[in-house]
């Protein structure tokens, strides 16, 4: 499973229309493989980062405030989408792969 | 992210205000974090306050608008309070239009807060103004003459910056309008326009007012007082008739204009503001400059932008587009059953040279209005100062006509201007009237015809001149 976390500094990005960075993590077993990986986008776009997880074969992303029209977008690709948590970005990615983290968690 | 807190948020009777207004608050400490949100808010962000308590605010509120942390730091440090537009995503993952007011606030006991941020949902507001029909910018503003277009063109560039304009123009050509606007076509336009007239109060008044003091500043300084400049705030202040602000005021002008910031009358300490400033006047600034009577420096400041109004007389066709607009206004409004001018009317009305410009125009109309009883606005109805004043005019224009060269036959005006007997109106007048009652055989009707007169008019004049 990959698991795609939109964030900002250390923590979770408020919006994903906005976010600039995110960090991909690979599981195996519920367990992380390997490092996390962050990629920085040349600019924050909705769309742009919706290609990106389509790209990387994202099955959960987690984010902050999400707009309705690309939850849907998401939800209609069979992505699962944990929104309006806040909290940092490796605690939150732990609380992901122990499938402990609900939308609107604040970790 | 979230540092330690208390795990119940104290009962604050504060929050019971906060909680009965139908906006969203947040109170927020000096770290920017949570301290606390009303009810309001709880709904737009689907967190709950407790649980948020001690979080940056940013996360909470999931805000997009520019100078966010400028507005955020100004409020901490006290400053005054700021405004500015963006969108959030709420709880529902709509993004909505929101206004956010932030405001420093200083709650020791309890709270401990030192910003307050209100969000109020405009985007139905936002709608209104997009879809809204006929939708104006030079409200207020008629013309279709060449001059006039030029001026409607200019206003959305004149709108879309925050440079200093320099609005000229003869008196009651549309200065005050004009600069509304622009105030209302801008960003600025939620926010207030303030005019003020410098030709209008003595130096020491004229600074108070627009500078504000403090208490105690002068004899019956009661009470501090905030000034124009600082009510105009995020706003618009058009100053009128620049041209007769003081010279020692002039300098202060400068001032706020280079710094944004001015000493208030009596206080020491310096007020920053973000007022835009558009002034006006019927004054040829650059004469006054070379008199000596106004500041170069300042005239190259205010000088930025320009937008010179024309003089009714030198807009084709739009005295009588003009004339119908107020007709109908005053019409509605003083519940009249008039229909139209007639076609006297209309030639005394657009062969008048308005030195008032639109203004007297206006004033004109509004005078008929009240004095016609019927349903058609006849000469007699309007303002014997007016019909004077059209008088001397082609006396005026008679008398150079006669002193410039020989009247052709076929001309009757130069005819009649070029006797040197008639030496007013009221014989080149008489004279027409005669020339036309012997023309037709004594028929008032056809005379009446002939001169382009209403019978009512030509009947108060044969008895007014005593030729019955």
């Amino acid at each position: 499973m990959k698991l795609l976390v939109t964030s900002r500094a250390e923590n979770v990005a408020p919006r994903f229309d906005l976010a600039t960075e995110v960090t991909i993590v690979s599981t195996v077993n519920g367990k992380s493989a390997g490092e996390p990986r962050t990629v920085l986008l040349p600019g924050p776009s909705a769309d742009e980062l919706c290609g990106l997880v389509l790209k990387e074969d994202i099955e959960v992303v987690v984010c902050g405030g999400i707009e309705e029209e690309h939850y849907q977008y998401f939800a209609w690709k069979k992505i699962k989408v944990i929104d309006r948590v806040i909290g940092r970005t490796a605690d939150v990615l732990r609380l992901a792969l122990a499938n402990k983290l609900r939308p609107g968690a604040v970790v | 992210m979230k540092p330690a807190v208390p795990t119940r948020l104290p009962r604050e009777p504060i929050m019971d205000v906060l909680n009965g207004i139908p906006h969203g608050i947040a109170l927020l400490d000096e770290g920017l974090r949570i301290v606390a949100m009303n009810r309001m808010l709880e709904i737009i962000t689907g967190y709950d306050a407790e649980a948020v308590r001690g979080v940056a605010a940013d996360y909470v509120l999931r805000c997009h608008f520019l100078e966010r942390g400028e507005v955020f730091q100004a409020a901490l440090a006290g400053g005054d309070m700021r405004t500015v537009e963006g969108d959030i995503i709420n709880a529902s993952r709509k993004k909505i239009a929101v206004r956010c007011t932030v405001s420093p606030v200083m709650i020791e006991a309890g709270l401990a807060a030192r910003v307050m941020v209100m969000l109020e949902d405009i985007s139905l507001l936002r709608a209104i103004e997009q879809h809204r029909p006929g939708h104006d910018e030079a409200k207020g503003m008629l013309g279709h003459s060449p001059k006039m277009r030029e001026i409607f063109e200019l206003l959305p560039v004149l709108s879309h910056t925050d440079a200093t304009v320099l609005i000229t123009g003869e008196t009651g050509t549309g200065k005050d309008l004009l600069a509304e606007a622009v105030h209302h076509a801008s960003k600025r336009a939620k926010y207030p326009f303030i005019k003020v007239n410098c030709g209008a109060l003595p130096e020491a008044l004229l600074e108070s007012e627009l500078f504000g003091h403090v208490r105690g500043a002068f004899t019956g300084a009661h009470a501090d007082k905030p000034g124009l400049f600082r009510l105009a705030q995020g706003g618009t202040i058009f100053l009128t008739e620049i041209g007769d602000l003081p010279l020692p005021l002039q300098v202060k002008l400068l001032t706020v204009l280079d710094d944004k910031a001015f000493f208030p009358l009596g206080s020491a300490k310096k007020v920053t503001v973000d007022t835009r400033i558009i002034t006006g006047t019927h004054r040829d600034l650059r004469q006054l400059v070379q008199e000596g009577r106004f500041r170069e420096d300042l005239f190259f400041r205010l000088n930025v932008l320009r937008a010179h109004l024309p003089p009714l007389r030198e807009r084709e066709g739009d005295v009588r587009l003009l004339m119908d607009h107020f007709l109908h206004q005053f019409v509605n409004s003083l519940g009249k059953n008039i229909k139209d001018f007639s076609r006297e009317a209309v030639t005394l009305l657009t062969r008048y040279s308005y030195p008032g410009n639109v203004r007297e125009l206006r004033n004109i109309v509004e005078y008929a209005t009240n004095i016609c009883q019927g349903e058609r606005i006849e000469p007699e109805h309007l303002p014997a100062s007016m019909q004077e004043e059209y008088m001397h005019e082609i006396d005026r224009q008679a008398g150079k006509a006669a002193g410039s060269a020989m009247a052709t036959e076929s001309d009757r005006i130069g005819q009649a201007a070029a006797q040197p007997a008639a030496s007013s109106w009221t014989e080149i007048e008489k004279k027409y009237i005669l020339q036309a009652l012997m023309k037709t055989g004594g028929n008032r009707t056809r005379a009446a015809k002939e001169l382009g007169w209403g019978r009512s008019t030509l009947w108060r004049k044969i008895t007014l001149y005593g030729l019955d």
